[in-house]
């Protein structure tokens, strides 16, 4: 069984708040933010790893960035996956999410034969949890978006997923690509053997010399969107402090719900 | 593809242009403005150059896009039952089709639903698309899809807008793919460029802290998923002549490769946060996940829900259905109750729209103040028993 798991590098969750529109002239400011695997990402891999220690597969993590992607692909290295595979190319900069799943399915064709693709469910940068179906509908195999349980059984998978308000059963034959919550696993650290191990390994750069795709699919021009502004949201209304010791406050609050008639019961 | 440069005998180097550029991709090189590999071809600078000096030639394509006309927005059902999201969408198709002068139609997919489709009649539309199939009973990928796209490519519509959810969200992309079309997610405000007759689609992306306003300027139909409870609903007027169209596509359940065996409903009377009235939230200011019991009782006691930041839902302290914030849900109760929780960007987009926001919380300095309608500056371990106490000893307390 080979499972393919598609990993982003985004930036760190806690500095998400220091990326800002510089007011002056209006760029975005991402200097001295550390990056990070996108956090669903990681669930990815861990359930791939997962896999690969109950039914024998071999897991291969693939990447579309830029060179510095190559810190998530050791990473994933390091965590246990078998390969990795960094797929970058300045020709592929300004992709939009059709033009990011087309490129990423194409590669995934490369590698051959696959039974299970695995993602994360969305990226905590964009948000926008397209990628995973796009590469779906581009290899023309089934998907399964927010899975937070999955059991793998003669080539069949029977995976949870996370709707609003229950959860969806449902089985499906393999190959498929689904795309994970965090409720699926807890990923797992790498040990300092592992880290130093995955260090020395050459990570293979696939560019579009080797893919060979076509301009109009690929970067900028391949992108049916295009991002025509960016700007920090206003700052909303100041708020208003309560002064008082504990029990006064607590007073004000309940007098303000009283008088806004917020609870029925509390008139 | 479009082509920008910079004519150097006009070019004076007055610099103007490169705080113009969204992208930062414009500098000085020798005297003179250079623009960088990466331009989207925006034209921002286009716009600020005095001189004239940068020439932008827009791409010509075949595809004729004016072919493509009229809003479409997808209602979803559930259980037979329309989710209120898609009467937001319906205001919001409204608003696009009448400044373009064009129709309004509403896709309803489903089986067995049509006293739902006499529901939709009541709504200002021009035409119901009602495809009708056994097999469209409940959601799934690829039949959805497959009868999206056969729509669309038949009766070519100009947008499309879709709910946020997590079946707008699995479908849409789908869609996109297919038809090689530009989709844009999670959007928060749609407006049309009537000069390029476009849809503006705008966003917030690194967790709230930057928006983006998108556009599909050369594909069609442009598509958005456009996220639940953020945009007004419509209210019907019974007044609607919408035309009826009944389709019934050709489906075999043996095209059907996943098979939907069961459903869990895991927490009992879970109040969905997204309709809730009261939401009373905690963040890791609770100290411990064991904690939490204290904004349980608080929510159960005022009747509420119970919402959780990002922070205590990465920590595995609350199930991430709790979550509320930008990679959670959006919520407009009348009263959102935010208990230590320091309230950054992320979570501010989420819940910022409520009526009334009280914020507790024992550091001064925390960002949710910046926005809370009520602020207490306390230990939410000491505030709430002392708030519960007294809403408990309010003579016309719940028995």
């Amino acid at each position: 069984m080979r499972i393919v798991v598609c990993i982003k590098q985004v930036p760190d969750t806690e500095e998400l708040t220091k990326v800002k529109v510089n007011p002056v002239d209006n760029t975005i400011v991402r200097e001295g933010i550390k990056n990070i695997i996108n956090p669903f990402d990681e669930n990815a891999l861990e359930e791939a790893l997962r896999i690969k220690e109950k039914n024998a597969a071999s897991v291969t993590c693939i990447s579309m960035g830029p060179p510095q992607a190559e810190d998530a692909l050791r990473k994933a290295l390091s965590m246990g996956v078998d390969e990795a595979i960094l797929i970058s190319d300045t020709c592929f900069a300004g992709s939009d999410t059709w033009a990011t799943s087309y490129i990423l399915s194409e590669a995934i064709k490369r590698l051959g034969d696959f039974d299970l693709i695995i993602a994360g469910k969305q990226a905590i940068d964009g948000d926008t949890a397209q990628v995973g179906p796009g590469i779906a509908e581009h290899l023309g195999i089934p998907q399964l978006t927010y899975v937070r349980k999955i059991e793998i059984k003669n080539g069949m998978i029977r995976a949870e997923r996370a709707l609003e308000d229950y959860f969806e059963v449902v089985e499906i034959k393999l190959p498929a690509l689904i795309t994970v919550t965090k409720e699926i696993n807890e990923p797992r650290y790498p040990s300092l053997r592992n880290l130093l191990k995955a260090k020395k390994i050459k990570i293979p750069l696939w560019d579009n010399r080797f893919l060979n795709l076509a301009q109009d699919k690929i970067g900028l021009d391949g992108s049916p969107t295009r991002v025509i502004r960016t700007f920090t949201p206003g700052l909303p209304k100041k708020g208003e402090i309560i002064q008082g010791d504990i029990k006064e406050k607590a007073d004000k609050i309940i007098e303000e719900i009283k008088k806004r008639n917020l609870l029925r019961w509390l008139q | 593809m479009a082509t920008i440069k910079i004519i150097s005998d006009s070019c004076t180097g007055c610099e103007k242009c490169i705080p113009a550029c969204p992208f930062s991709l414009i500098k000085l090189e020798e005297g003179k403005a250079h623009i960088m590999p990466g331009c989207t071809f925006c034209g921002a600078c286009v716009e600020e150059c005095p001189f004239d000096a940068i020439l932008l030639e827009e791409e010509q394509k075949e595809v004729e896009l004016s072919a493509f006309r009229g809003v479409w927005v997808f209602a979803e059902q559930r259980e037979g039952e329309i989710m209120p999201a898609t009467f937001e969408l319906l205001a919001a198709g409204r608003k696009l089709a009448d400044a373009l002068v064009e129709s309004l139609s509403v896709i309803f997919l489903g089986d067995a639903i049509d006293e739902k489709v006499d529901e939709l009649k009541k709504y200002p539309v021009d035409r119901i698309f009602f495809v009708s199939h056994p097999l469209l009973a409940e959601y799934r990928t690829s039949f959805y899809t497959r009868v999206f796209v056969d729509l669309i490519r038949e009766f070519k519509p100009d947008i499309i807008l879709l709910a946020a959810t997590s079946m707008g969200r699995d479908l849409a992309p789908r869609v996109a793919a297919r038809l090689k079309t530009g989709l844009t997610a999670d959007c928060t405000s749609l407006d049309i460029d009537k000069e390029k007759r476009c849809l503006v689609q705008t966003r917030p992306a690194f967790g709230g802290n930057i928006m983006a306003s998108i556009v599909t300027p050369y594909h069609r139909p442009q598509m958005a998923t456009v996220r639940p409870k953020v945009m007004r609903p419509m209210q019907p007027t019974s007044l609607s002549s919408a035309e009826v169209i009944k389709l019934q596509p050709d489906l075999r359940s043996e095209d059907e490769l996943v098979k939907i065996v069961g459903k869990i409903k895991e927490e009992t009377n879970v109040v969905d946060l997204q309709e809730a009235e009261i939401i009373i939230s905690g963040g890791r200011g609770l100290g411990r996940p064991e904690n939490f019991s204290l904004i349980r009782e608080l929510a159960d006691l005022l009747g509420g829900a119970v919402g959780a930041s990002r922070a205590v839902v990465d920590a595995g302290w609350i199930p991430s259905y709790h979550q509320v914030g930008q990679t959670g849900k959006t919520v407009q109760p009348k009263l959102y109750i935010a208990c230590g929780i320091s309230g950054a960007i992320q979570h501010q987009v989420g819940m910022r729209s409520s009526d009334v926001i009280v914020a507790i919380n024992k550091d001064p300095e925390a960002p949710i103040f910046n926005i809370a309608t009520y602020g207490i500056v306390e230990d939410l371990n000491r505030f709430l028993p002392v708030l519960m106490e007294k809403l408990k000893n309010t003579s016309s307390g719940r028995s």
